[in-house]
């Protein structure tokens, strides 16, 4: 089974990225890089991450979502949002200063509202 | 164990086997965990460059009081104090270099040894 499984939906102009596992060093991340690089190529670019299955990420998971933001922030109209932290990856997010720069929710219908 | 990315999940699994076993509640687990990955993930990146002719070694000792990971490998070594702060303002946005970071939180004790004979030791002490 992979490290991390992505799936993908859409709700009207948002792309909903179902995420289950980890976002760790090698495989994990590098899913998640090549999950969002091939939105952007296909004009995908408001973004909407749902992380209630990711139990655990480690620093190059977190250097990824920060890199996915900055790389879907440079795109006229890009927006990356999470949904459904874990509180493990809330805390994560909160002690590295995080979690004050992405916009983070806990309800999709407020989530996919937020990006009109 | 060989300087390679899977390493990392290898002995992060051998390590948790054994915390699991230690009476460690599951938030001190879970930051051993990290800090293991993080140390190893450093010695394989940095310490070692992925030198697979280079080996990661980790040695860990268990006391009724603590537990201590000593995680070496063969790269020339680093003064930990020149890394930057990655909760810095100027640093938050920055893809890498949060590693140190969470193994100075989720430890008690972690200091470097940089090895007459060769290569460097991170040393992670986590009180019980």
């Amino acid at each position: 089974m992979a490290e991390l499984n992505i799936q993908e939906r859409q709700a009207g102009d948002v792309t909903v990225l179902d995420m289950n596992g980890k976002i760790t060093i090698g495989e994990g991340s590098v899913a998640l890089r090549t999950a969002v690089r091939r939105l952007l190529e296909e004009g995908k670019k408001r973004i909407l991450l749902n992380l209630a299955g990711v139990g655990y990420i480690d620093s190059s998971g977190i250097g990824e979502l920060v890199s996915s933001y900055t790389a879907i922030g440079k795109e006229e109209g890009g927006q990356l949002k999470l949904l459904n932290l874990t509180q493990k990856l809330q805390d994560l997010l909160t002690i590295t200063k995080l979690l004050t720069v992405f916009d983070v929710y806990e309800s999709e219908a407020e989530a996919l509202n937020s990006f009109k | 164990m060989p300087s390679r990315i899977e390493t990392v999940a290898t002995a992060a699994a051998a390590i948790a086997e054994f915390i699991g076993r230690s009476g460690f509640g599951d938030d001190a687990a879970f930051g051993i965990d990290m800090a293991v990955r993080e140390a190893v993930t450093n010695a394989v990146l940095h310490g070692n460059h992925k030198d697979e002719n280079k080996t990661v070694d980790i040695v860990l000792k268990s006391s009724p009081d603590a537990v201590e990971i000593s995680v070496h490998d063969q790269g020339i070594g680093f003064n930990p104090e020149d890394v930057p702060d990655p909760t810095a303002t100027e640093n938050i946005m920055k893809t890498s270099g949060r590693g140190i970071f969470f193994m100075r939180t989720f430890m008690d004790e972690v200091d470097w040894l940089i090895r007459p004979e060769g290569g460097t030791t991170v040393r992670m002490l986590k009180r019980r």
